[in-house]
């Protein structure tokens, strides 16, 4: 197992590293500086601006020396912020970020996996359409649109919940709500099918031969069974969380890193959205792993070689 | 008379009866929600189509000429949406900014299965070496995370229609090339095309003969479910001032706006994001239905 993740970890280097290259050669192949905008720079001072970041270099060089910074965890510097590195502005929007990504899946694991349970079981029931007649709204109305509403609804009419803000589990209700409901929704559908499919196998057939109790088979045996289709979606839904976050943020003013692509991205700030860019893929990365490992914990039939 | 020359018409044509694109709507017909859905979605795509012209005869509001003294007021007879800070009637608003969501929706997502399909065809009949490399880039492509991929495209080429659809689509293509190319690795074993290749048949005719035609099924179910999500995804970068630009609506830029000005016009939030969520709801029922008719054995799967 151990040996699993090892081989599993070395094998991602040269994705990254691929994920690296090409990114960057697209983010600097791009027409625009991030000095164009702050017209009148004197080209003397041009001159040492570029000197200082290194754009004067060329263009290999530069991925090289990129590529040194990043064995040493160095992300670079900021163009727009000169004040600070990539690795401090991470390092402050980031934990934000990260709280409401898993206040967000947690919720959604909760609400989607019980939801999901519920309509496997009362299959075909006026129950089950209800729940993902519920569901399939729950995926049709974008956080943009649900979020908005609920502070319409929760902080501008009733006044129960801050619209907006950090400090605190009490902001973090309607972010996580909104960012979340979308997953929610998805992962009852997927909870429901992957619990359908394994209503007639034979180690549920041996449970209720057993004598177990319905609640036991229910949730013991066939929820065990039936999350694998969960656990696949896991690794894609939180990188799509956090790339989600961006909207749930802005609409909140919550504190994160995704106010700083969308500018980083407009000032060509290069350093800035390189390293967001890299750091996205390194999670994309071990959630994925994190899910094939999950898979053995789930199901005792597969093996690690 | 008329009857008898239309039925021999029909025995002339040699598909009608059980041809598999027939049972397919056939079980679609019989799904009530996805018939609901496709009936809501065109309806809707009917009036944003239509809507915008036949407001502008009848009482000649547009989408962006301005009214400042006029300003935001509720819904009434005259504006059934009510009217934004501008003057500029809502509902002639929500239309037409319907019709851009919907264009770059089907635009995009006919562009990502275009490259898609082509892509995924030529890997799986290629095979070999060539098809481990292709697909070896689909994966990595697959690791980046694709929205910020768009955003930066987006900040790069900058913010014409053409080129947010565009952009939309070159990243939307990677789970149709892999469902092609699945397909077209169990197809190419078939004897019907080891009968062309000993014809003489040509690569490129075989693949476009012979194979894409085959793969039809899979192509369409993950189209009909890729454009909500593109219209879904429009609107994310629309929401974040990205897509369409002012004075040109579409319903991401208009809840944006909404959500700006919701604690006084609470119309301007409330009309856009019902609009939204009615057509995405519409859509992912047909796209939910047409992939039950196509795939039967898919039903029930998510």
């Amino acid at each position: 197992m151990l040996g699993f993740v090892i081989r599993r970890i070395l094998g991602l280097i040269p994705t990254l590293l691929v994920i690296v290259v090409a990114s960057f050669l697209v983010v600097r192949l791009a027409p625009g500086s991030p000095f164009s905008s702050e017209r009148g720079i004197p080209p003397e001072v041009l001159v040492e601006l570029n000197a200082k970041y290194g754009f004067d270099l060329p263009l290999h060089e530069q991925l090289l020396r990129y590529l040194g910074g990043l064995l040493h965890g160095d992300l670079g510097l900021s163009t727009k912020y000169p004040q600070r590195s990539v690795n401090e502005i991470i390092g402050l929007g980031f934990p934000a970020t990260l709280q409401l990504t898993a206040v967000a899946l947690s919720w959604a694991l909760a609400i989607g996996i019980i939801a999901g349970v519920m309509g496997a079981v009362r299959q075909n029931t006026a129950w089950d359409h209800g729940l993902m007649t519920f569901a399939m709204l729950g995926i049709s109305v974008p956080s943009f649109v649900l979020g908005p509403l609920l502070v319409l609804i929760f902080a501008l009419t009733v006044y129960a919940l801050p619209p907006g803000g950090w400090g605190g589990l009490r902001h973090l209700v309607l972010p996580g709500i909104t960012l979340g409901s979308y997953y929610a929704a998805y992962i009852a559908r997927l909870t429901r099918a992957g619990m359908l499919e394994v209503v007639h196998a034979d180690y549920i057939r041996m449970a209720r031969a057993k004598g177990l109790s319905e609640t036991m088979i229910v949730w013991r045996h066939m929820l065990r069974g039936g999350l694998t289709p969960v656990v696949t979606f896991l690794g894609p839904a939180v990188a799509n969380m956090l790339v989600l976050s961006v909207v749930v943020e802005k609409i909140f003013a919550t504190p994160g890193i995704g106010p700083y692509f969308v500018d980083a991205a407009f000032n060509r700030d290069y350093f800035l959205v390189m390293g967001i860019v890299v750091l996205y893929s390194v999670v994309l990365l071990l959630m994925n792993l994190v899910v094939d490992v999950m898979y053995g914990l789930l199901d005792p039939r597969i093996r690690y070689e | 008379m008329d009857a008898s020359i239309q039925s021999a018409d029909r025995l002339a044509e040699p598909l009608v009866g059980n041809s598999p694109a027939r049972d397919a709507w056939l079980r679609l017909k019989k799904n009530r929600m996805a018939m609901a859905g496709l009936y809501v979605a065109l309806g809707l795509a009917l009036s944003c189509g239509l809507g915008p012209l036949l407001l502008h005869s009848a009482w000649g509001y547009d989408f962006e000429s301005q009214d400042l003294a006029y300003g935001a007021r509720p819904p009434s007879l005259q504006h059934w949406f009510g009217t934004d800070y501008f003057g500029r009637d809502l509902f002639t608003r929500v239309l037409y900014g319907g019709q851009i969501s919907l264009c770059v929706g089907v635009l995009a997502a006919v562009v990502a299965a275009s490259i898609g399909t082509l892509y995924g065809s030529v890997s799986g009949y290629l095979g070999g070496r060539i098809d481990d490399f292709m697909m070896r880039v689909v994966d990595v492509i697959y690791a980046l995370p694709y929205m910020f991929v768009v955003i930066v495209l987006v900040t790069i080429f900058g913010k014409s229609l053409p080129l947010l659809f565009i952009s939309l689509g070159l990243v939307g293509w990677l789970m149709t090339a892999r469902i092609v190319r699945g397909q077209v690795l169990s197809l190419k074993q078939r004897e019907f095309v080891h009968a062309a290749k000993n014809l003489g048949v040509r690569g490129p005719t075989i693949l476009f003969r012979h194979l894409i035609p085959n793969t039809l099924g899979p192509i369409i179910v993950y189209f009909t479910l890729t454009v909500p999500s593109m219209i879904l995804q429009e609107a994310f970068l629309s929401f974040l001032g990205l897509g369409v630009q002012a004075p040109r609506p579409s319903l991401g830029a208009l809840i944006n706006d909404g959500a700006q000005h919701m604690a006084v016009f609470w119309w301007e939030l409330v009309f856009p994001a019902g609009t939204m969520a009615l057509l995405l709801f519409s859509l992912n029922f047909l796209g939910d239905g047409v992939r039950d008719a196509l795939d039967p054995q898919l039903r029930g799967r998510s």
